[in-house]
């Protein structure tokens, strides 16, 4: 089995995709010849042609439009949102559009566009190359919102959701674009969406996160275990739908819980999980639920490491659980 | 003939086929119809205006929540709507109702879907006049102005990738170009040659900003040049222009010629909703001098030349509408409300577990 980063998986899975359905077109800037700016994309023009891997004007809100013009058509458009900062001006047509076409249609229409982008700080991008905007999406009924921490679940996932047929936002956690490496089939394989993943089981403490901060969870994990703290580490993989039983059941076993996201604070996915947690698993709880996040300001450049959850501040918080 | 041609000879003066006493200006830019399809023409604009009648009267009366009319813009929709093959399709606004009777949306469909109840093909989820009807490939109308612009260019982008020779048409009124999807749409089209028609509506008023406040340009067809693609400004009201700038315009994109602008302009001769009260920015005198060139009286008078139409003719098929549209609102407001297990169903291909719940929830509380 190969073993592929994070890009080299993606790009599989679009290959793998767009040779199994001559329906699958993806567009995006500079996606064709250029291959994408972090070249996701790479080859693909050349294999499938300027009709199927289209360089579009720059405009987000007419890459979003016209895919969803697309996909009613009944093409699987994969739409490349180039960094998912930019995404704010195709706001309205994923919002408004995209994820209620087949509600306010009454199930007449269909809409299943990609949404591919980029996101997550901590490559001195600063304020406009480093954001996590996927609050705003998982509060949008309609949308599935699926976030990979690896090679094997990037290339699973991306052909799981050109398999099913809602609008999904796949958010790419670019910091570990290269770092993140794994062995992937060649072959055709889905990584189910909706279900999360227990990395690692323990008794002591319950660790969720997903993306890239997978990484410094896991190392934080490591760590713990050193001091004989057994953290029980979940990868959620797949925000909307969720995968409420994995999350309630591990909470309900060990009683504690740390939640790792790299967005600001204030009404970010951790804290819609701690509200979950509080109604379905109270009882069980034997300490507050902590949550390790950015901070409520815009993402910084210099002082990016400050802003990002390091591997010290999910340890600190893992301590502070677990001793409670 | 091209309108192209013609519309370059005439400056930006809208091309007309009908003058206003419907006499024919240029024979050969008369669409070829037959009576039959006059008859359906003239029967569907009657119909669109007494519909509007009804239903205005209806809100007053309480008995539905709102209402759009289209009076005096007849002949832009319906016209153009008339034009469309069967494997085109409609990206309205939301005041076209006579294109949606001409995609054969029912009567009974359109009264179910302002009442949103059982009967509504779209489930009671939206408010009056956004409806969906895919047979008649009337694809979802939305409220936010101007997002089914380039959703239309994608979607006639797909036929073209697939090498079908479906085209689409999307509908907007004057105040939708001031948009940013307006501009997105154009640019689009123009650059991947897109078979689609733009058929702007230019009826004057966006709510209650003129035209004049709305760009200032004084040619919205004009507009098509900054993108590479063609414009034509027709006379809205004269359903003649409409229907031949619409063909040429489809036979254009299905040639693999690319996307046309049409400006039809025309005027909102009533209030811009039922919540609207037009008294406090309108002008009497405006709304006289365009009711002189009413679309209906001018195809009328054209149809009286022809031997189709007299009174007697006219009292007939207002008595007809006015009976269909009392049957259908008739067997429409004997339906009960959509079962609240809609309320879940149709946000994804399935409820997800989480929705599930909340579902489960609303059962039980014993709605
Ligand atoms: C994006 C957006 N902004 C504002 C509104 C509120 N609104 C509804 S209709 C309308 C005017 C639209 O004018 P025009 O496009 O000329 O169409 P018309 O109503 O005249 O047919 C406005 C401002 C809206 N629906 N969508």
């Amino acid at each position: 089995m190969p073993v592929y980063n994070l890009l080299q998986a993606l790009n599989d899975a679009l290959r793998t995709a767009m040779r199994k359905n001559d329906r699958v077109v993806i567009l995006g800037e500079d996606v064709g010849k250029l291959g994408g700016v972090f070249r996701v994309t790479k080859d693909l023009q050349a294999e499938f042609g300027a009709d199927r891997v289209i360089d579009t004007p720059l405009a987000e809100g007419g890459i979003i439009g016209t895919a969803i013009g697309m996909a009613l058509y009944g093409l699987r458009p994969i739409a490349e949102i180039q960094f998912s900062d930019f995404i704010y001006p195709a706001f309205d047509q994923i919002v408004n559009e995209l994820a209620k076409y087949r509600y306010r249609s009454g199930g007449q229409y269909e809409c299943p566009v990609i949404i591919r982008t980029p996101s997550g700080g901590g490559i001195k991008g600063g304020l406009y190359h480093s954001q996590s905007p996927e609050a705003y999406f998982i509060h949008t009924p309609g949308l599935k919102v699926l976030m990979p921490s690896n090679p094997y679940d990037a290339k699973g996932l991306l052909l799981s959701a050109l398999d099913q047929n809602d609008p999904v936002i796949f958010f790419e956690p670019k910091r570990i674009y290269r770092s993140a490496k794994g062995e992937v089939p060649e072959s055709e394989y889905s990584v189910p969406i909706g279900k999360a993943e227990v990395v690692k089981q323990g008794k002591d403490v319950t660790l969720i996160s997903y993306g890239a901060m997978m990484t410094e969870s896991r190392e934080a994990v490591e760590k713990a275990l050193e001091e004989e703290v057994q953290v029980e580490l979940i990868d959620l993989k797949s925000l909307v739908p969720l995968d409420v039983e994995t999350v309630i059941g591990s909470v309900q076993k060990t009683g504690k819980v740390v939640i790792v996201n790299e967005a600001p604070r204030t009404c970010g996915f951790a804290a819609e999980l701690v509200a979950l947690i509080n109604e379905k698993a109270f009882l069980y709880l034997e300490a507050p639920p902590v949550r390790v996040t950015g901070f409520d300001t815009p993402f910084p450049y210099t002082l990016e490491h400050v802003y990002l959850p390091s591997v010290d501040r999910i340890l600190k918080a893992i301590r502070q659980t677990a001793h409670f | 003939m091209t309108l192209k041609s013609e519309a370059a000879a005439l400056n930006g003066k809208p091309v007309q086929v009908l003058k206003e006493d419907g006499s024919v200006i240029d024979k050969r830019l008369e669409p070829s119809l037959s009576s039959e399809d006059l008859k359906k023409l003239y029967y569907t604009m009657v119909l669109t205006r007494m519909m509007d009648e009804r239903f205005f009267k209806m809100q007053r009366q309480g008995r539905i929540g709102f209402y759009l009319s289209s009076t005096g813009e007849e002949a832009a929709h319906i016209g153009s709507a008339f034009s469309a093959e069967k494997e085109d399709w409609l990206f309205l606004q939301y005041r076209e109702p006579g294109a949606a009777l001409i995609r054969g949306f029912s009567l009974f469909h359109f009264a179910c879907q302002i009442l949103g109840n059982s009967g509504d093909l779209t489930k009671g989820k939206q408010m009056p006049c956004h409806y969906a009807y895919k047979k008649g490939h009337l694809l979802s109308i939305s409220s936010p102005v101007g997002t089914q612009i380039p959703q239309a260019v994608g979607f006639a982008w797909g036929a073209k990738i697939r090498n079908e020779k479906s085209a689409a048409l999307a509908y907007f009124g004057d105040g939708a170009t001031s948009t940013g999807d307006f501009h997105v749409g154009m640019n689009f089209a123009g650059v991947f040659k897109v078979p689609v028609v733009f058929i702007c509506k230019n009826n004057q008023l966006a709510i209650s900003l003129p035209v004049q406040k709305q760009t200032a340009v004084s040619n919205i067809a004009l507009k098509a040049q900054a993108y590479g693609i063609e414009g034509v400004r027709v006379d809205g009201n004269d359903l003649l222009a409409v229907i031949q700038a619409t063909r040429q315009a489809l036979q254009k994109a299905r040639s693999g010629e690319g996307a046309t602008l049409i400006e039809a302009l025309t005027y909102r001769m009533g209030a811009h909703s039922t919540s609207d009260d037009p008294r406090l920015y309108g002008d009497e005198m405006t709304l006289e001098e365009w009711k002189k060139k009413d679309c209906i009286l001018r195809f009328q008078k054209y149809l009286e030349f022809k031997g189709i139409w007299n009174p007697d003719y006219e009292k007939e098929i207002q008595t007809q509408a006015g009976e269909e549209i009392s049957k259908a609102v008739e067997e429409a407001e004997k339906l009960p409300p959509p079962s609240y297990d809609t309320l879940f169903e149709d946000v994804y291909s399935e409820i997800p577990p989480q929705l599930e719940e909340e579902r489960k929830g609303v059962s039980h509380a014993g709605l």
